[in-house]
């Protein structure tokens, strides 16, 4: 299989003889792997990467730094798959879901498990596709590496959340409800748009963006969270999977150097890319921002203090200052976004509170003392911009008259989130923006978006808007109960928290387990007759 | 915009709070003086300015076992910088242009 193995043994390691150096190894195992066609030229074998405009004349010249060889790569994997699932037998036999701070807790989970784990399924299937593509060794043994941990993420993530499923609503149905639901769509387009691009321009999109820009917004903070409200399995299968998220991350960094180590040609391709990837991804990551700020009912960590220390500080502190030295600038509209570190969850938010009950998902009001969090995570803008909005809709919660917004929103035609955002710089504005393209009108939300948009119109022309095709009838019928049967709603899944059956049942639970007053019968009837509120009164002068 | 950095951007390595990582956190605290490490719920932050060395010998004599370098991939939650070094004596962690590695060149 290998020539230059023996040559290479023992050169570093005088203590191990026998046992080929690290470096000599990766080189035995994936490089010398490799072989030049002789029945058909490179470009027959490997036809896709030549059409986006990208020169690559040494494919040689890709490093791995984390020089892993298929035999490691097992033996690590084993053993992390190994530490989850004694995680998860624990967890099953020990009522590991009462550990929970609260039932409200697992709305987080059911927007993970329906917005993202179907993306890690998505991607490894696409690096399957870069393990075939490109012409290089290094890369694609890489690729093919990160397309068996997508697998691994997508079934450890349903693994460990079914177990929440048995007890809880809303998960039963995720993976038809990411092709279905309004907001799923938002990371669903997002990822159809990266694997309908080609092979460079995912990699830009999906391992350099996604995964080195932005992953660790989504996977830090969010485990850190799942571990402060008791979720042991979730911070179990998040870290597990982080773990192999700083292999893609390193990768995607790999991959953008070598792209612009390559040719010259190649840096305002990029630089375009980066652009583009940025704002898109930005935009998906709004939905973590909403789930850390408002949807954890004990807080972590807030989404301005996340994006300041993950992508202010390590990002346009360390990386672009690094990416300088190959031409690339940071992203067009980074600004933007960091303004509205100030603004976004809130935002965010209140368009979740109001379609909730057209969602997999309840939302409920804060409470007062997690308003008092808000209020000193953003003391610039909370209590003046966005407390009032939350007392008026506890008022009218308070008088029977819960808020849902009666009509469907506006969806913008590349990000596809409900066009609720303000201008850059002016919380009190709307923003909207359009753009014609062949006699068509679309509708913007951003600065952002339209400059994605007027890129590439023939691509976003086509975007299947949740709401453009309730309207045109393809989505079950035309009354709300029609199109939540089409989701695969049940009674349970959506609306108010405040007396859904998530929360009756966590009362009825974590009352059994005290129940050393024998006052079950009479909880029971309260919960039936009074409601929610009045049963943890009882229990609680019980 | 980002102002202008002046002193070395920072280079971090968040890890998992383990029982086994103690060592590993006390052997890179040991080797790099200007280590500056926070906490957060399950996950342990090292930030080191420029540069951060996770060295085999370091991680061994605290953890009082052999450990291999690739082992460190159990420990990990994230990183931000390049991995500029990684073979079976130390990771190194840096910001700045990369070094050639001649050993790579087949």
């Amino acid at each position: 299989m290998t020539t230059t193995a023996p040559n290479q043994a023992g050169k570093k390691s005088a203590g191990k003889p026998k046992k080929l150096s690290m470096k000599a190894r990766y080189s035995a195992l994936t490089r010398d792997l490799d072989w030049e066609p002789s029945y058909v030229s490179e470009q027959e074998m490997y036809p896709h990467t030549q059409y986006e405009g990208i020169k690559i004349h040494d494919w040689s010249k890709w490093d791995d730094p984390f020089r892993l060889t298929v035999d490691a790569y097992y033996r690590y994997q084993a053993e992390k798959d190994k530490r989850l699932y004694s995680v998860l037998d624990g967890f099953a036999q020990g009522q590991g879901h009462l550990t929970l701070s609260e039932a409200k807790y697992l709305n987080a989970m059911k927007v993970f498990l329906s917005g993202v784990t179907p993306l890690e399924y998505a991607a490894n299937r696409h690096f399957a596709y870069m393990a075939r593509q490109f012409n290089g060794p290094g890369p694609r043994f890489a690729a093919l590496c990160q397309s068996i941990d997508e697998m691994r993420h997508a079934q450890t993530e349903i693994h460990t959340l079914s177990n929440y499923n048995k007890y809880y609503s809303g998960m039963h149905n995720f993976i038809q409800q990411h092709d279905r639901v309004w907001y799923l769509s938002v990371t669903k387009s997002y990822f159809d748009d990266a694997l309908s691009a080609g092979p460079f321009e995912f990699m830009i999109a999906i391992g350099f963006s996604f995964e080195y820009l932005l992953t660790n917004l989504l996977f830090v903070p969010f485990m850190s969270a799942a571990s402060f409200n008791g979720d042991l399995p979730t911070m179990t299968f998040g870290f597990s999977a982080q773990s192999d998220e700083s292999r893609h991350m390193t990768l995607g960094l790999e991959v953008i150097k070598f792209i612009l180590e390559q040719d010259e040609a190649n840096v305002p391709i990029v630089q375009e890319w980066v652009d583009k990837w940025f704002w898109r991804g930005y935009r998906v990551t709004g939905i973590v921002a909403q789930m850390l700020d408002y949807q954890l009912p004990r807080p972590v960590m807030s989404w301005k203090e996340a994006f300041e220390l993950y992508f202010e500080q390590q990002m346009m502190g360390g990386l672009f200052p690094d990416l300088a030295l190959y031409g690339i600038r940071p992203p067009k509209h980074v600004e933007q976004a960091i303004w509205e570190k100030d603004h976004l969850s809130h935002w965010l938010h209140d368009t979740f509170y109001q379609f909730s009950h057209a969602a997999n998902f309840t939302t409920t009001v804060p409470d007062e003392e997690h308003m008092e969090w808000l209020s000193q995570a953003y003391p610039d803008t909370f209590d003046e911009l966005y407390r009032d909005k939350w007392e008026e809709m506890r008022k009218l919660d308070e008088e029977g008259k819960r808020f849902t917004y009666p009509g469907l929103p506006q969806l913008c035609q590349v990000c596809q989130i409900p066009m609720t955002f303000p201008q850059h710089g002016n919380p009190h504005l709307k923003a909207q923006f359009t753009s014609e393209y062949e006699g068509e009108h679309f509708n913007l939300c951003s600065d952002g978006c339209k400059w994605i948009f007027e890129r590439e119109p023939e691509k976003y022309r086509q975007a299947w808007l949740p709401v453009h095709q309730i309207y045109q009838g393809n989505c079950g019928g035309p009354t709300i109960p029609d199109v939540l049967k089409w989701y695969g709603v049940q009674e349970g899944d959506n609306g108010e928290y405040v007396g859904s059956v998530d929360q009756k049942n966590w009362v009825r639970w974590h009352h059994q387990i005290e129940d050393k007053l024998g006052t079950s019968s009479e909880i029971e009837e309260t919960l039936e007759a009074e409601g929610v509120h009045a049963a943890v009164k009882k229990i609680e002068e019980a | 915009m980002a102002e202008q950095i002046t002193e070395r951007p920072l280079v971090s390595v968040d890890l998992q709070e383990t029982e086994e990582n103690r060592g590993l956190i006390n052997a890179i605290e040991a080797d790099n003086p200007d280590l500056v490490i926070n906490h957060f719920p399950g996950v342990i932050k090292l930030q080191a300015p420029g540069r951060l060395l996770i060295s085999r010998e370091s991680v061994e004599a605290q953890l009082g076992r052999t450990w291999e370098t690739h082992e460190f991939q159990m420990a990990i939650i994230t990183l931000s910088g390049n991995v500029s070094e990684w073979d079976e004596d130390r990771i190194v962690i840096s910001w700045g242009p990369r070094v050639d590695d001649e050993e790579d060149e087949d």
